[in-house]
């Protein structure tokens, strides 16, 4: 299990998820799949001129604010995505631009797939726990890629969620503990220059999801000698309604342990911000005291397991700061014609 | 000083014209203007242009004029104010011949819009506003002028249908120059139905863009001699600027550059607004003319758009504006729309302003660049 | 394409950062380095909070080359809290619903790109404002 030497935890995080929401029964009404299949309402899609670097923005201003710390104070600026604006060029340096943490900092691109994220906020307690820095932050964003058509495009949401990790004493959920399991698993890539992502259809579910995030979870819990009944809210990756679900109660978790951090049947998947913008949800309604099991999962194939613990801390700046319930139901829904424009998939030259 | 005279003039139609470059219409109107005007070389040649290296690949453009017009030997150089580049140039003529230091100088006001299409010529005007705080926020030249418009509409509780009358007043007058380029009227109901082009300015709202030449020869008392008689003065020749972009002028609603310029004008001429018989004013977009109006002193904050609605602008009304078209309905060639200005008070001044003429023995142009940071003046009185 | 145009104003584009006239108090947007108001040159740094409200609004449907993907949005002078105006699009809204004086907050978007190889502009737009003070 891996936890550093120093105490650690999550001292401020943010969310943001887009305006626009176009259902299932809409994109069914399209491609004639049947909407039920996925159990999924809606899912989020990125405004015209939106993209991950904006929604890592605002996801990063807010937890600057919970945190109600110093930027310049970050000691790292680390995005996980999996549709960086630029292939090359850190976007996470446009991040630490605009909150005001440069130049004095360092700043990169993560990418493990959906657990890009939470792989930047496992490395981030490692910097701070190390005592290399005071404070790092680490940002889920995607704006989710599906092919038109393909199962993928009910699902392929967007978002953003950014936390800032810093000494457990100034934490509002301190962590006991991570462990991650890994291995060259082809469930689901994207080649360079593609695009569209490849997936392995069911492939992706018991050798990929199911193996890699039971591992993880399992094994952190047996290190920290704790059952599914000693976590009060518990957030897996959300590639749609049935796996999370489904590997939850194959764990022994109970619905009001998952159904705050299940966000995917109203943004669909926002990839790599997916279990991390659970996360933030969960913390939103969290009451002192409460443990939280997290595990993300990322294709190819791993998955971050997180135990936290809150704080008397954790409802700092719960109001007037904007938070997951409030994107959600900030939305505007749009037809298909309107989406394919949002998306790109409208070629106008 | 010595007074300045119009001895001669010369324009194109305004048109698209598919077949003539910046060059092959520049030569045109100053081929007309020097044969008007008797004279058979130029101290100088002032050339009014806004956008030929936007729309064309072609800086440089004075020498490029005066080469051509069979003048190369004399001193040229281009003057660019944005929408306001004509009207510059005109005031650089007036300069140069009042200081003495030159006795015949040809101004030229020229655009080739029509290389640019769609997106490129909405491109094209918006770098005549601020690059970095307007033009980047996708904000066009015309979008400028419709916040204008929104606000003006707020404030002054009117309707956008009162703007109207500027356009059809422009229009009807268009319809007797042959050089202009609409030359049928509208309706009020044409108005309201126009397509908009940047809520809540529409197409009938705003200037077309076109392609355009205009020219004059001016010269001193001296060189004018006997043909004082009957030869236009300039009496007035002023300039001013204010902020560049919107958001930083006080009251974005008063266009302090018009206000300025006009003033100066008035100061020059020794008159008042009262004392101005037509006015020629920058109708690039209906809110333009109701701002200048006011500006200039014709109608006090709020109340320009009332002269409209009124019939105060019509060439039988207390101030008529845009006697032969306007910027709306001769068609508005950027950088040449300052020398049509003059050329056509030369018109009106001399009475040759046909089923247009007006009555009078003062008229003022006024030329803006961009969306109020260059104004230039002119009042130019009768022989 | 120029890199070092857009770089050189990320200050301004992606954090509102003005100044403040140090003699006579005015807040100014963009920064300048003469006061137009009392001439003073002593202009220092300062941050704007990024809210306000819509002075006046257009929808642009005739969009200068290289905003043509955006059409119709919607082009604003928003009159900051702490005095001046500025010019912005406004974003996250629907046509129908912006009006003269709504609450807006400042937003962190694209502002366009040169070609799908070329750089991406970011800088400031404004939204209505996501949630009141308590």
């Amino acid at each position: 299990m891996m936890k550093p030497n120093r105490e650690v935890g999550i001292v401020g995080y943010g969310a943001y998820i887009p305006r626009y929401r176009i259902s299932a029964a809409e994109i069914s009404r399209v491609w004639k799949m049947g909407e039920d299949t996925l159990h999924l309402e809606e899912k989020a899609v990125p405004g015209l001129d939106e993209d991950t670097a904006t929604i890592a923005i605002e996801a990063a201003r807010n937890a600057v604010r919970k945190a109600k710390i110093d930027p310049q104070k970050l000691g790292a600026i680390w995005l996980g995505s999996e549709s960086k604006p630029y292939s090359v060029k850190p976007t996470a340096t446009i991040v630490a631009e605009a909150v005001g943490a440069t130049p004095h900092t360092t700043a990169a691109d993560w990418e493990f797939a959906c657990k890009a994220g939470t792989e930047a906020m496992q490395a981030a307690f490692g910097f701070v726990g190390s005592g290399m820095v005071q404070y790092a932050m680490a940002i889920g964003a995607d704006t989710a890629q599906g092919r038109p058509g393909d199962q993928l495009e009910y699902t392929a949401g967007a978002g953003g969620a950014a936390f800032i990790i810093g000494p457990r004493e100034e934490s509002m959920a301190y962590l006991e503990g991570s462990h991650s399991y890994v291995s060259d698993t082809p469930d689901f890539f994207r080649r360079p220059s593609q695009h569209y992502p490849t997936h392995g259809s069911r492939f992706t579910g018991e050798p990929a999801y199911f193996t890699h995030s039971l591992m993880a979870t399992q094994y952190l819990m047996d290190q920290l000698g704790y059952g599914p009944q000693d976590y009060d809210k518990v957030i897996f990756h959300q590639p749609n309604s049935k796996f999370p679900v489904r590997l939850a109660k194959r764990l022994g978790f109970a619905p009001e342990q998952y159904e705050d951090g299940l966000l995917v049947p109203v943004i669909g998947n926002a990839y790599a911000a997916s279990s991390a913008l659970g996360l933030a949800a969960v913390l939103d309604k969290a009451d002192v005291g409460e443990r939280i099991l997290l595990a993300s999962f990322g294709s190819g194939a791993g998955s971050d397991a997180f135990s936290f613990v809150t704080t008397e801390l954790i409802t700092r700046g719960r109001n007037p700061l904007p938070g997951v319930a409030d994107y959600v139901t900030r939305r505007r829904e749009i037809d298909y014609a309107r989406y394919a424009r949002h998306r790109g998939k409208l070629s106008m030259y | 000083m010595t007074k300045v005279y119009v001895v001669g003039i010369g324009q194109t139609p305004v048109r698209e014209h598919w077949d003539r470059s910046a060059r092959d219409l520049a030569v045109s109107s100053v081929l007309e203007a020097i044969e008007q005007a008797g004279v058979e070389k130029a101290d100088a040649i002032y050339v009014g242009n806004a956008l030929s290296g936007e729309v064309a690949g072609q800086e440089h453009l004075a020498a490029l004029v005066a080469d051509f017009a069979g003048m190369a030997g004399t001193e040229a150089v281009r003057i660019e104010a944005a929408g306001a580049s004509g009207a510059a140039a005109v005031r650089m003529g007036c300069l140069a011949v009042a200081s003495g230091l030159q006795e015949v100088v040809i101004v030229t006001g020229v655009e080739k819009m029509s290389d640019l299409t769609g997106p490129a010529v909405e491109e094209a005007l918006v770098t005549a506003t601020d690059e970095e705080y307007e033009a980047i926020h996708g904000l066009s030249l015309v979008a400028l002028n419709a916040l204008l418009m929104r606000r003006y509409i707020y404030e002054h509780h009117v309707e956008r249908s009162d703007f109207a009358h500027f356009s059809i007043n422009a229009h009807k007058n268009a319809s007797n120059n042959e050089y202009a380029m609409f030359r049928r009227p509208i309706t009020v109901d044409a108005f309201v139905n126009a397509r908009m082009i940047a809520d809540p300015i529409s197409l009938l709202d705003s200037a077309p863009v076109a392609d355009g030449a205009a020219s004059l020869v001016l010269c001193s008392e001296k060189v004018v001699g006997e043909r004082a008689n009957s030869a236009v003065e300039i009496v007035a020749s002023a300039a001013a600027t204010d902020a560049m972009a919107l958001h930083d002028r006080g009251n974005p609603l008063f266009l302090q550059g018009v206000y300025e310029s006009a003033q100066r004008a008035y100061a020059q001429a020794g008159i008042g607004p009262e004392d101005i018989d037509l006015f020629e004013l920058h109708d690039a977009f209906t809110i333009m003319g109701a701002l200048s109006l006011e500006g200039c002193g014709f109608a006090s904050e709020g109340e320009g758009v009332r002269l409209g609605i009124d019939g105060e602008i019509a060439l039988e009304g207390r101030i008529p504006i845009s006697t032969m078209g306007g910027l709306k309905g001769r068609g508005h060639p950027v950088g040449a729309t300052g020398v049509y200005q003059v050329v056509e008070l030369v018109q009106q001044l001399r009475g040759e302003a046909g089923a247009n003429q007006v009555d009078g023995r003062l008229g003022m142009a006024q030329s803006i660049g961009g969306s109020g940071a260059t104004v230039v003046t002119h009042i130019l009185k009768s022989p | 394409m120029s890199l070092a145009r857009h770089w050189r104003l990320q200050n301004q584009r992606y954090r509102l950062l003005g100044v403040q006239c140090e003699d006579c108090g005015a807040r100014l947007f963009p920064r300048r380095q003469v006061c137009p108001r009392c001439k003073s040159q002593n202009l220092q740094r300062y941050q704007f909070g990024g809210e306000g409200k819509v002075y006046s609004h257009t929808v642009v449907y005739d969009a200068p080359a290289g905003y043509e993907g955006f059409v119709p949005y919607i082009g604003a002078l928003v009159e900051l809290e702490e005095g001046p105006l500025i010019a912005a699009q406004l974003t996250d809204v629907d046509i129908d619903d912006v009006q003269i004086g709504m609450p807006v907050e400042m937003v962190t978007r694209r502002l366009r790109q040169y070609g799908e190889d070329g750089l991406i502009v970011y800088g400031y737009k404004f939204r209505p404002k996501l949630k009141e003070a308590p």
